[in-house]
């Protein structure tokens, strides 16, 4: 933990990261108005000392509704994180360690997934799926499958080579023991590199969804959702899409910045060097 | 040659797999093609059968999967549920907006990548490399859709240096920086660490032992073989490229296949979906396939492996 916060960048981060997950824990008691009221003050109203963020078409407080768009964007992160991780990471462990055919099969398999860019796959799930947060963020999940599978089947060929799984094969050691108890943990760290900096991305990738409209829907508090709504008046009202926006700015750069330090501390190669 | 009939032996398997995830997709989506089509218009049976005998949706399957392949060659995709219009015209129609969006951004993406990951590996570790890096960290973190409406609003709205709206030239400039950026942070980071490694090689340090000076050793030594490594992973950033171009539209209401792609999702106008999705995988693949070749032509150690 000492050596994760050795650098300003590392620390502004965790700072930062620290600050939106009490915003997203605590919206409900921090919120000084309900993130859905309407008529809380008057239409496009700037921002001022009672409503710091100003406020939207509706008369919504827009302070209040960033407080809560942490909530989402925090949330749906971490569950589009998961969906890739856990479906691209048990994929690539189980080709890599199966060999042979299955792993040429697999290794065919992610190419065809990765024929498509990300963005292109995501919006043919949304199609498939319909419109809204959830499948949108599946939708995310789902398109990053590919680049885990594959970074994780080569980390599990290199280490499946290696001798002490070769030497927990030869005392007779069931394969699902192998794959649990020798190729995890030594694929740990990879994992969550690989996590990690793909958590900003991840959140960024669902907002933009929200904002193409194919994600979170209104009046849902979703930065993303909150910005599509805001560009039509950014003429006039332009606080509708700065206080959203730099939220999600500041929300993805912090946990890159995070992610960045955790990759440096985690990097087997770097670890062994000091 | 031999080389570049197994890349494209590879490469074309693949395509057709793709298509078939993209036609098995579509069929996966639960309503009647036709209903969708009339748009809760009432019709008797008669139209409804002769539409879906037209459509070819009366066939297995099987037959509708030969059927679409078939069509997918010819990049013939039907026509589309809501404008009746075929949807390869409007792909053609759209297909120069984007082009020229998607070339714009790479414009400023690569120069301003390269040039910053070549300042910041020149001199690992310094205070210039630290504030690039944090830079091209906070262009990889910055929401594209945001820095677009920042754009408009500084120097359209406010300083009226550029129109807001419109498909000139003029009107290209800032939606070709906000697709640039997207690249630029992870080029910046991927030309750093290949200027590192290159710098490190023993034909750098006899340059400098020849007594050359910093800027030719800088330009000739490092940078072109710096640049080499970066450019295979100019695939990945075609996808960025796309996706960056897909909010962009949106985001200056400007014409495209992505703005078309978007509205056909929202509008579920299938065949628009499907001919899209066809023609960008397609795209996609045949740009991977060019920086496959173009690697081998550079480095002939690949070509011959």
């Amino acid at each position: 933990m000492r050596r994760l916060l050795a650098t300003p960048g590392a620390r502004i981060g965790a700072a930062l990261l620290l600050v939106f997950v009490l915003a997203a824990i605590l919206s409900p008691w921090l919120a000084p108005y309900d993130w859905n009221e309407t008529r809380v003050c008057r239409r496009l109203e700037p921002p001022g000392a009672a409503h710091w963020f100003g406020c939207d078409l509706y008369g919504r407080d827009l302070f209040s509704r960033v407080l809560y768009g942490a909530r989402f964007s925090l949330a749906v992160g971490l569950g589009t994180v998961a969906v890739s991780l856990v479906f691209g990471a048990s994929f690539g462990v189980f080709v890599a360690y199966a060999g042979g055919r299955i792993d040429a099969w697999g290794a065919r398999a992610i190419d065809v997934m990765l024929g498509f860019p990300p963005i292109v796959l995501a919006i043919l799930v949304v199609a498939v799926l319909g419109v809204g947060l959830e499948n949108a963020a599946l939708a995310v999940g789902i398109a990053g499958i590919p680049r885990f599978a594959r970074i994780v089947r080569g980390a599990a060929l290199s280490l499946v080579q290696r001798e002490f799984i070769e030497g927990a094969r030869a005392t007779g050691a069931r394969p699902a023991r192998i794959l649990w108890r020798h190729l995890l943990p030594n694929l740990a760290p990879t994992i969550i590199v690989l996590g990690s900096l793909d958590l900003g991305n991840a959140v960024l990738f669902t907002a933009t969804l929200s904002f193409l409209g194919l994600g979170a829907q209104p009046p849902t508090p979703e930065w993303g959702a909150m910005l599509n709504a805001g560009r039509e008046f950014i003429r006039y009202a332009p606080w509708t899409m700065l206080f959203p926006g730099a939220a999600l700015f500041l929300a993805v750069m912090a946990v890159n910045l995070v992610g960045d330090r955790l990759s440096q501390v985690l990097d087997p190669r770097q670890r062994s060097q000091t | 040659m031999r080389y570049l009939l197994g890349r494209l032996a590879a490469a074309i398997p693949i395509l057709l797999l793709t298509w078939s995830l993209v036609f098995v997709a579509l069929q996966a989506i639960p309503g009647d093609p036709v209903a969708l089509m009339l748009g809760g218009t009432p019709a008797s049976q008669e139209v409804i059968d002769a539409e879906r005998a037209r459509l070819g949706l009366d066939q297995p399957p099987l037959v509708q999967y030969v059927h679409f392949l078939a069509r997918a060659a010819r990049a013939d995709f039907g026509d589309s549920f809501r404008t009746r219009q075929p949807v390869t015209t409007m792909i053609l129609e759209q297909a120069p907006y984007t082009l020229s969006l998607a070339f714009g951004g790479l414009l400023v993406g690569g120069l301003l990548g390269s040039t910053l990951g070549l300042l910041a590996g020149l001199r690992p570790n310094g205070w210039l490399d630290a504030a690039i890096m944090t830079a091209a960290l906070a262009g990889l973190s910055l929401p594209g859709f945001w820095l677009g409406m920042l754009l408009i609003q500084v120097f359209a709205t406010g300083l009226g240096w550029v129109p807001v709206l419109g498909t000139g030239p003029v009107a290209l400039i800032l939606p070709s920086i906000t697709v640039g950026l997207y690249l630029a942070g992870s080029l910046a980071r991927l030309v750093r660490a290949s200027v590192i490694e290159a710098a490190s090689q023993d034909y750098v340090r006899t340059a400098r032992a020849k007594g050359l000076g910093p800027v030719r050793v800088a330009l000739r030594h490092v940078g072109r073989n710096a640049l080499i490594p970066p450019l295979t992973l100019l695939g990945t950033q075609f996808a960025l490229l796309i996706g960056g171009a897909v909010v962009t539209e949106r985001v200056f209401a400007r014409p495209g296949l992505g703005a078309l792609l978007v509205e056909a999702v929202l509008t579920k106008d299938y065949p628009v979906v499907q001919g899209i999705v066809v023609v960008i995988t397609a795209a996609y693949l045949a740009v991977n396939l060019l920086i496959d070749l173009l690697y081998g032509a550079i480095d002939p150690r690949i070509a011959r492996a």
